[in-house]
């Protein structure tokens, strides 16, 4: 198989995670958008890991992995504590941190 | 027992003492604290007489025993043992210090018996005891400062003894901060020795110094002058005199103890102690023995006008230890010591007596109002007569032998040395004078309004005041108690009295020219190596400068005796044609003046322009304008931060981006 196929859908892949972080407001998508460009992340690692025949990517993608899982952790738990305080689960509105 | 023992046993009755005393204050009823202080000084004192007799056993030459408990320190070279010394110079001082302090505790035990803080005050007493001991059996310069200072504490503790007097504790700050000037003196003297000699211990250092130094070496002259601002400093010499006035703030005790029988004396003994390196340097031990000179007669004029009994009595012991600085400085070692222990006895008399007239007049010090206490106080008055004898050097007394043996020495090795003893002659008048003055005006003329009362059978009251400045005080503690106390009406003080009376009188038999030689005799192992040992003033000339002594005398005590009781009230004339004379003697030779013009304003005004400029301007400065520069940075970038996550994110991913051209671009 080609390495490039992998590499474009990786490239799709982050671009419509990068797209949906700079585009959207929920902060709920946003998480998922931040998934979705580490999964392109992972994909290119795995694609790399695959071509050169050594498992050094592969490991580094359970690595990325591990933080991504600790991400959502921290994320999700910022967005329920967001939604108990009612506060607007908009992330344009929350802007108290401005210079 | 040996006589280092006996050593350890003098140090340790004090020191358990102040223990007891100080830890045990709550369960020490009424004036038991007093009992068990005086008890521990009586056995320091029992102790020092075995000392004396032990070492009375060795032959002349093996005299110098020392005694180590264990090492302070020993590395690179360094071997710092707490030991001690006993020889007959330090069983002499030990005598001496551990009798006088038996019977100072013992008048204090009345005389105290109405402080609020009588445990306090036994035990700083019998730690000042204890360190007075220390520093005079120390076995070498590092021990000897740890008693030096702990000496220099307890006179502080004790000036500032009724702490909630103003004036007592800025005089307690005043005498240690000068004794402190002391420390660093002799400090420094310790180092220089170390460098040059490379040990700390007396008997090592005393062997080494003629051989080390040559004649009037810089170093040992440097090593001398520092141990002369420590023992000046202590002796209240000048130019560092003007904290022994002040601290008669403290109880007449403490004053009799501390600031005229024992400790001011330390610099005597230190002289004497080293007098090994200061024949190495003449020129140190001449600028010691001038020093004596002036501050003798400087102290002696001042005393005639002051007004304050106590601090009368005050300015005669700056001027009495001029003497023995005068007598150790040009080698009259023994003759020096011999005047510091009938200094003792007859000093330490005046105070007592100068603490029950005190008492009887309800606390008020000035001489100006005080007469006519003859009858009223016959005890008090006999012993007053009998130290201001001692002390003005009228014959028998033991004053006039002591300090005629210093005179005649100087006499007697000629050339300029000459001067000490025709100072000395005209200084023992002024002496005279004064003493006498002080005895004429309390004992005689009109009774005064005490005098009279108490002649009815009442002792004087009157509400506490403040004797400096007759600001109301109260009796609680930090004050002085309500009691006043005189010796005709208590036992104790005046068994005190009595003992210190005689010995002032006769003590004189130790050393009478031609006919007995026991402090002399005694002291002789310690001083044998010094060149000047075998300068023995000639029987005859010494009966001749007796003569002169008791001449000056006579004069001094005629002339107060026709000032104050045959035509009282020239004085006031006198005082009104003289004014500029009276004035600058009043003022103390404007000292006080001179040091506020000289130090302390000076110390001020850099204060004050260190605040004004230094912090106000330039550290403040400093600090604003860094403050002002970060401030500055921050409104400039604090635009970017919007507080727009997705502005945020599209930055970071332009910077990406960026960075990632940049590196295509590169590598291409």
């Amino acid at each position: 198989m080609d390495l490039t196929w992998y590499l474009v859908l990786s490239a799709l892949l982050f671009a419509t995670g990068a797209a949906g972080v700079l585009i959207r407001r929920s902060p709920l998508v946003i998480l998922l958008c931040l998934e979705l460009m580490l999964n392109a992340g992972n994909l290119a690692l795995l694609a790399f890991a695959r071509a050169n025949g050594d498992e050094d990517g592969q490991i580094f993608a359970l690595v990325v992995m591990v933080v991504a899982a600790c991400e959502v952790v921290v994320g999700l738990g910022l967005i329920v504590a967001m939604y108990r305080r009612r506060l607007p689960l908009n992330v344009d509105e929350m802007r108290s941190l401005r210079g | 027992m040996s006589a280092t023992t006996y050593g350890w046993l003098v140090l340790a009755f004090p020191l358990a003492g102040s223990l007891v005393c100080g830890l045990g204050f709550r369960g020490l009823p009424g004036r038991s604290a007093g009992w068990i202080a005086t008890a521990a000084i009586f056995a320091a004192f029992v102790s020092a007489v075995g000392a004396l007799f032990m070492l009375l056993d060795h032959p002349a030459e093996e005299r110098e025993l020392t005694s180590s408990l264990w090492d302070y320190a020993s590395a690179a070279g360094l071997d710092i043992k707490l030991g001690i010394l006993v020889d007959p110079l330090s069983v002499f001082m030990c005598l001496i210090v551990s009798g006088v302090s038996a019977l100072i505790h013992l008048y204090s035990v009345t005389y105290m018996a109405s402080d609020r803080g009588l445990a306090r005050y036994f035990s700083y007493l019998n730690f000042f005891v204890f360190s007075m001991l220390l520093l005079v059996l120390a076995g070498n310069f590092a021990l000897l400062i740890v008693g030096w200072a702990f000496v220099g504490f307890a006179s502080y503790a004790l000036i500032s003894f009724w702490y909630r007097r103003e004036t007592a504790t800025k005089a307690g700050m005043k005498a240690f901060v000068i004794n402190v000037i002391g420390d660093v003196g002799l400090v420094l003297a310790a180092f220089f020795i170390f460098r040059e000699i490379g040990s700390f211990d007396y008997l090592e250092v005393f062997e080494a110094a003629p051989e080390t130094f040559a004649v009037n070496d810089g170093t040992a002259i440097a090593i001398c002058v520092g141990i002369m601002v420590g023992a000046f400093a202590k002796s209240a010499q000048l130019p560092l005199h003007t904290w022994l006035p002040d601290a008669m703030e403290g109880p007449t005790p403490v004053s009799a103890l501390i600031h005229a029988a024992t400790m001011v004396t330390a610099g005597v003994y230190l002289i004497a102690r080293t007098h090994s390196l200061f024949e190495v340097a003449p020129t140190a031990a001449d600028i010691a023995a001038f020093t004596g000179l002036a501050t003798l007669i400087f102290a002696a004029s001042v005393a005639l006008v002051v007004t304050d009994i106590k601090r009368i009595i005050a300015y005669s012991t700056i001027s009495q230890i001029g003497y023995m600085i005068v007598g150790v400085g040009i080698g009259a070692y023994a003759a020096g010591l011999f005047h510091l222990m009938t200094h003792a006895f007859f000093k330490a008399l005046l105070f007592m007596a100068a603490g029950s007239i005190i008492g009887a007049m309800a606390g008020v010090q000035n001489i100006d109002r005080m007469s006519g206490f003859r009858r009223a106080l016959p005890f008090t008055g006999a012993l007053l007569a009998v130290g201001a004898l001692a002390l003005a050097g009228a014959p028998p007394f033991s004053g006039w032998l002591s300090k005629d043996e210093i005179l005649v020495f100087a006499a007697e090795r000629g050339g300029f040395y000459w001067i000490f003893a025709i100072g000395g002659y005209i200084a023992a008048a002024m002496t005279a004078f004064y003493a006498f003055r002080i005895t004429f005006r309390v004992l005689y003329g009109e009774l005064c309004m005490e005098a009279r009362e108490l002649e009815e059978g009442y002792l004087a009251h009157s509400e506490p005041a403040n004797p400096l400045t007759g600001e109301p005080e109260d009796t609680e503690v930090g004050f002085p108690g309500p009691g006043h106390y005189i010796a005709e009406r208590a036992t104790p003080m005046k068994i005190a009295m009595a003992i210190l009376g005689l010995l002032a009188a006769i003590a004189g038999v130790l050393q009478l020219p031609g006919l007995t030689d026991a402090i002399d005799g005694f002291l002789e192992p310690t001083f044998e190596d010094s060149p000047l040992a075998h300068v023995h003033p000639a029987t005859s000339s010494a009966y001749i400068g007796l003569a002169v002594g008791a001449a000056m005398a006579a004069v001094g005590i005629g002339l107060a005796y026709y000032l104050y009781v045959v035509a009282p009230g020239t004085t006031d004339r006198i005082r009104a044609r003289a004014r500029a004379a009276y004035a600058f003697l009043s003022h103390k030779w404007y000292f006080d003046e001179l040091y506020d013009a000289v130090v302390y304003r000076p110390l001020i005004a850099v204060g004050s322009f260190a605040n004004s400029v230094v912090e106000r301007v330039v550290v403040d400065g400093l600090v604003s304008a860094t403050v002002g520069a970060v401030r500055g940075v921050g409104v400039l970038v604090r635009d970017a931060q919007s507080g727009f996550v997705r502005a945020y994110a599209l930055l970071l991913i332009a910077g990406f981006a960026a960075l990632g051209l940049y590196f295509l671009i590169a590598a291409s």
